[in-house]
Parts: structure tokens; C-alpha cells; sequence
């Protein structure tokens, strides 16, 4: 394969994780790994793009008050157009990143396999990884027909390494107009509050479960989980129930984490959340139940009620330090 | 105004799930249910419908059996009728091929705005609203939190990495709903009743003027490969709380180094 393009989503010039992940991966795939990236501070993220690979960088800048998908996609079908397409388009598993490569499937009339979790080349063909069934089974796919693949990929599925390459080369990436698909506007946007590392690449991540009884509780996890210079996360049961923003889910629909703990405080272990956390090096479980599904996956499983071990155990590493 | 929404029918997700040995695609025998995720759409669409002072709910699904459970349930909830796209030569359809279709329905169909969830239960590629959308030249909003309309327009709070942005999008458009959107009502008695004689229309692939090799497994243009057991985490140590378990979680931390 001779060339390889990565989304590269960006924000004020950081280049996201899944990105850096991506392009990562690229380099085994590929000679040529280019990037194309949008949003103010594009060409302050090529720099770091061109650490982690990308040989080029394209830029389509500042969106205004349009949503990525429509205007990135027609940029992207254009490129293919006049660059000649690659063999392979490599997006993110975002919400913007699956809008675009969504609309550029349609765009190019050519099929996406998404939640990929592995990627390897084989023959002349790059063959996929999925994690089905609760990740209790390894899918692997690829595809039959003409080129270029589109593969939308979860984050943490690879390990974001520095190359020893230079200075990417530039270039403005054109947008054409994408007509009535680019209609919907941006009035508002707002940012939750939020402190301490993200939930995806946090060290120590501390969730909460329906097993907290009352969204009061989850004050206990947040607790922890700042105490422990982590992030906290939370099950869709509490998320759905209103308790915390959907921010804070880990899951087959939410976040992928794989921190160094992974503690888990009065979660059954759905196979939809475990596939969320399974990739955690170390997980610790409590709950009241000896026979929660949890305890399957648990390095350290303590069977107690939340309400006694959780003060208990904020205290300890309080008067720790 | 007219609202559709993408109804899937699949296997009950509590159940056993497997593969066929030969395709490697979701066996999708036996009685088939509506996803649960679908049912946050449908009440949504219900709601602005109301809101809007008139209009129908129509339901659009596609699937390879003529099944039509998961559309009843639905209708119970009160929509007024159903289009299911039924046809051997869907299975093994992906993503766009399922979005090739539907497109093909709301032509007919004609609706304002079109719902679905943001990701099926069952296969959740989570790209086929956003497919059929590029398809019919329509914009479109994923992830929606909060769903309103006003002035020929929707109005969308839609989920993003950092919190939300607040989005005006003027119809048609799709949109697509996460859970939690709005609690999704029970279908009542009266409604299951009137359920059963409300229409669905059944469709073929050739009825919507699509060629049989744009859908189905040689539309889909990918194979699965293998299918092997993934290597499973070992149980660690179990402990049973009598007032000291946090002195046990405190030094498992100090050991992995968090502390
Ligand atoms: C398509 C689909 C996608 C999904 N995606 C996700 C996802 O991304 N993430 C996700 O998390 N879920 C997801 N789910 C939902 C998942 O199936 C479960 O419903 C959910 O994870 C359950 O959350 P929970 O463990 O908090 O609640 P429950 O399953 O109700 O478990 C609560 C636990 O708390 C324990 N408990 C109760 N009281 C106490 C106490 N005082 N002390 C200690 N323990 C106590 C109980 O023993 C129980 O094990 C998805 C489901 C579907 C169908």
C-alpha cells in the first residue's frame, strides 16, 4: 500500500490522541502517511502530526460555525479526485470523525468497517480487528472490492509512538461547497466543566454504578478519583438515569479507558461496560454482590457496600499524605 | 408534520447471540424484537409531532424475513403506520447498503425530519443515519441530547467531546438520538389493540427500483475473515468487606503504584 490518509482532529493546535494513535499505525501500513486535519490551530498541530508520521499535512482551517462531517467529506472526496486516493482512510471512532467518514462512504460509494480495535497488513490487504459479543470474541474482516477503505477505529486500540521523521509538508485543503448537507449551524457551544485529566487517558479512573443508590453518591467517586489524581467515570445505568452527563460513560457506547487502575464501585459488569475497561492493567471491583459479573475480570475484588468501603477508603489515602 | 423513523428489528440482545458458521453474520432467526435503542426515536417523534399540532409517524424498517414484531411494538406506541423493506436479497447487507434502501423509503415517504438512534443495539457501526442523510442530500445531526422544532427548522443539543453544541439545522433533515433524549412511553393496552390493524406496507428491493447487487452480502463488499475466542481476564483475589477492605485496596494501589 503506498499511501495511507489519517483524519487528524486537532483542537487549538493539539492534535487529539486518536489521532497520534492513528497515525502510529499508518506507518506500518504505508510508505506516504498523510494527515488532513481542520479547525483554528491546524497548522500548529502539523508539527506534532509530523512527529507521530504524517509526511504531509493537509489543512482545511477554521470550519465556522459548520458541523465537520459535510464540508470534510466533500474535501476529502475532491482530494481522492485530484491526488489520486489512497488505499486506506483511517478516522476516528468520535462524534465528528464518524460523521465524516459516514458521509464519505456515501460520498464514494465505498463500504466502512468501524469499531476496528486491530489493523494488519496481510497480503496486499489490510485485514481488521472487532471486539464482538462483550470482547469475548475476536471478529477479524476485511474488504473485497475496490479501494479506498475507510476504517473507523476506537481509541487506545494503538499505542501513539513518536517516529524519528522531519518537518511534514503543508497544504491548504479546499473546501468545496457542500450544498444543502452543510445547512445545520453551530449557534452555541458549550463546555462542560471538568477537572483534572480526561477520562480517556487518565492514569487511575474510578467509575460509579447504579450500585451508588442515588446521583448524591457519585460525589464519593468524584472524591476519589481526585484524590487519586484520576478521572471518574460512570455505567450507562447512572448516565441514563441522570446522574452524571454522558461524558462520563465507559462502555461500548461511551469512553474506552485503559488506565493503570481501573476502579469499579457498585458495577455489575455488563459486557457492554467491560468492553469499556477490560484493557485496564489492573481493576479493582466492589460491590455488595459476591456473584457480580465484575469480580470475573477483577485483579482485586473486594464484596462490601459501597457506602461503608467508599468513605473508609478516601479517608486512608487522605490521611496517607 | 410528518416525522420517520429508522425501526430495527433484531434477536432479543439478552439471548444468546452466534454467527452462522458460514457467512459469519447474526443469526437472525426465531421472533425478532424491536431495539431498545430505537424506542428513544420513536417517543421523540411522537413528541414534536404533538407539539407540532398534526402530522404522522412513520416507521421505516428493513429486514431479510418478513418480520414485523418489532414494528407492532412500535406502532403500540403510537405510530400511525409502517414501511418494512423485506427482501432474501438484503441479507448480509452493511451499513450503506441498509441506508441505500432506506433512502430509497423516504423518497416515498416524503417525511420533514427523519430520527433514528445513534448506533443499533446489534451491530452498532453507528454510521447508517448519517449514510442515508449524504445520500439524500439532506444535513444532518448526530447525538442528540435535546430534540425541538420551531420555524421549519430543528433544533438540536447535540453531544460533543468537551459538553455540547447547540445546533439549528432547517428540514428535512436527519437527526439522530441518543438515549435519554426522552423516557420513551409503554405501549398501553388500547394502543397494543389498535396496533394490530395498523398498515405496514411491505416492500421488495426491485419495488424501490434497486439493483440487487447494490444491497445484500455482495453489496457490502467485505468478508469476515475469522472468528476466534478472545484471551479472557483471570479472576484475581476475592475479599469479603468486615470493615478493613479499604486497608486491602489502599495497598493494592501503593503496589501498582497510584500512590
Ligand atoms: C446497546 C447497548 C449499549 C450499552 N452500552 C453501555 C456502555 O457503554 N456502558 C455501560 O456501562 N453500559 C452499557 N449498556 C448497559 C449495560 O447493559 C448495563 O445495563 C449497565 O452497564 C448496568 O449498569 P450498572 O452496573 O451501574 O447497573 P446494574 O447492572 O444495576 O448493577 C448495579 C450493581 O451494583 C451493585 N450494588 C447495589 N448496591 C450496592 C452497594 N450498596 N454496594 C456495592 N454494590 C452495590 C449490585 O450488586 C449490582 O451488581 C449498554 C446496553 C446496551 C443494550
Amino acid at each position: 500500500m503506498d499511501k495511507v490518509w489519517v483524519l487528524a482532529e486537532q483542537s487549538a493546535g493539539s492534535p487529539s490522541a486518536i489521532a497520534l494513535e492513528l497515525l502510529s499505525k499508518a506507518r506500518d501500513l504505508a510508505q506516504q502517511v498523510e494527515a488532513i486535519t481542520y479547525g483554528a490551530g491546524g497548522q500548529l498541530a502539523a508539527a506534532t502530526l509530523g512527529e507521530y508520521g504524517a509526511t504531509k499535512v493537509f489543512d482545511a482551517g477554521d470550519l465556522g460555525d459548520s458541523l465537520p462531517g459535510p464540508k470534510l467529506a466533500a474535501a476529502i472526496a475532491a482530494l481522492a479526485a485530484s491526488e489520486g486516493a489512497p488505499g486506506a482512510i483511517l478516522v476516528g471512532m468520535t462524534y465528528d470523525g464518524r460523521d465524516v467518514a459516514a458521509r464519505l462512504s456515501a460520498r464514494l460509494d465505498r463500504p466502512l468497517l468501524t469499531n476496528v480495535v486491530g489493523l494488519a497488513k496481510e497480503d496486499d490487504s489490510l485485514v481488521t480487528e472487532h471486539a464482538i459479543f462483550g470482547a469475548t470474541k475476536v471478529l477479524k474482516a476485511r474488504f473485497t472490492g475496490e479501494g479506498p477503505g475507510i476504517f473507523v477505529v476506537r481509541a487506545k486500540s494503538f499505542a501513539a509512538e513518536p517516529s524519528s521523521s522531519g518537518v511534514p509538508e503543508t497544504a491548504a485543503l479546499d473546501l468545496p461547497d457542500a450544498g444543502a448537507t452543510d445547512a445545520a449551524k453551530v449557534k452555541g457551544r458549550h463546555a462542560e466543566e471538568r477537572e483534572g485529566p480526561a477520562l480517556d487517558e487518565a492514569p487511575v479512573v474510578v467509575s460509579g454504578g447504579r450500585g451508588l443508590g442515588s446521583a448524591e453518591n457519585y460525589a464519593l467517586i468524584e472524591e476519589l478519583a481526585k484524590l487519586l489524581k484520576g478521572a471518574a467515570g460512570a455505567s450507562r445505568a447512572i448516565v441514563d438515569a441522570g446522574w452524571v452527563p454522558y461524558s462520563h460513560q465507559v462502555g461500548q457506547t461511551g469512553k474506552t479507558v485503559k488506565p493503570t487502575v481501573y476502579i469499579a464501585c457498585g458495577i455489575s459488569g455488563a459486557t457492554q461496560h467491560m468492553v469499556g475497561m477490560k484493557g485496564a492493567k489492573n481493576i479493582v471491583a466492589i460491590n455488595k454482590d459476591q456473584d457480580a459479573p465484575i469480580f470475573s475480570i477483577a485483579d482485586l475484588g473486594v464484596v462490601g457496600d459501597v457506602h461503608k468501603v467508599l468513605p473508609k477508603l478516601i479517608e486512608a489515602v487522605k490521611s496517607r499524605s | 408534520m410528518n416525522v420517520a423513523v429508522c425501526v430495527k428489528q433484531i434477536p432479543d440482545p439478552a439471548g444468546e447471540l452466534s454467527l452462522t458458521p458460514d457467512s459469519h453474520t447474526l443469526v437472525r432467526e426465531g421472533k425478532l424484537m424491536m431495539d431498545d435503542s430505537d424506542a428513544y426515536g420513536v417517543e421523540m417523534a411522537l413528541q414534536l409531532v404533538e407539539a407540532a399540532g398534526g402530522g404522522d409517524v412513520v416507521l421505516m424498517s428493513m429486514a431479510p424475513n418478513g418480520e414485523t414484531s418489532g414494528l407492532r411494538t412500535a406502532l403500540a406506541m403510537g405510530a400511525e403506520r409502517a414501511v418494512l423493506v423485506s427482501d432474501p436479497a438484503l441479507a448480509g447487507s452493511d451499513a450503506l447498503g441498509t441506508a441505500k434502501v432506506l433512502a430509497a423509503v423516504v423518497k416515498r415517504v416524503e417525511p420533514d425530519l427523519v430520527l433514528a438512534a445513534t448506533e443499533s443495539t446489534d451491530g452498532y457501526t453507528g454510521t447508517m443515519p448519517v449514510q442515508l442523510a449524504e445520500l439524500l442530500g439532506w444535513p444532518s445531526v448526530s447525538f442528540a441530547k435535546q430534540v425541538s422544532v420551531a420555524g421549519g427548522a430543528v433544533n438540536v443539543r447535540r453531544q460533543t467531546e468537551a459538553g455540547y453544541d447547540e445546533v439549528t439545522c432547517p428540514l428535512p433533515a436527519v437527526v439522530t438520538v441518543t438515549a435519554g433524549v426522552v423516557e420513551p412511553r409503554y405501549p398501553s393496552f388500547k394502543g397494543i389493540m389498535a396496533a394490530r390493524s395498523k398498515s405496514v406496507e411491505q416492500l421488495s428491493v426491485s419495488d424501490l427500483g434497486i439493483e440487487g447487487s447494490q444491497v445484500g452480502a455482495t453489496g457490502a463488499r467485505q468478508e469476515v475473515v475469522s472468528v476466534q475466542q478472545a484471551d479472557e481476564r483471570q479472576a484475581g483475589e476475592i475479599v469479603v468487606d468486615e470493615g478493613d477492605a479499604h486497608e486491602r485496596i489502599l495497598a493494592f494501589l501503593e503496589q501498582v503504584k497510584v500512590l
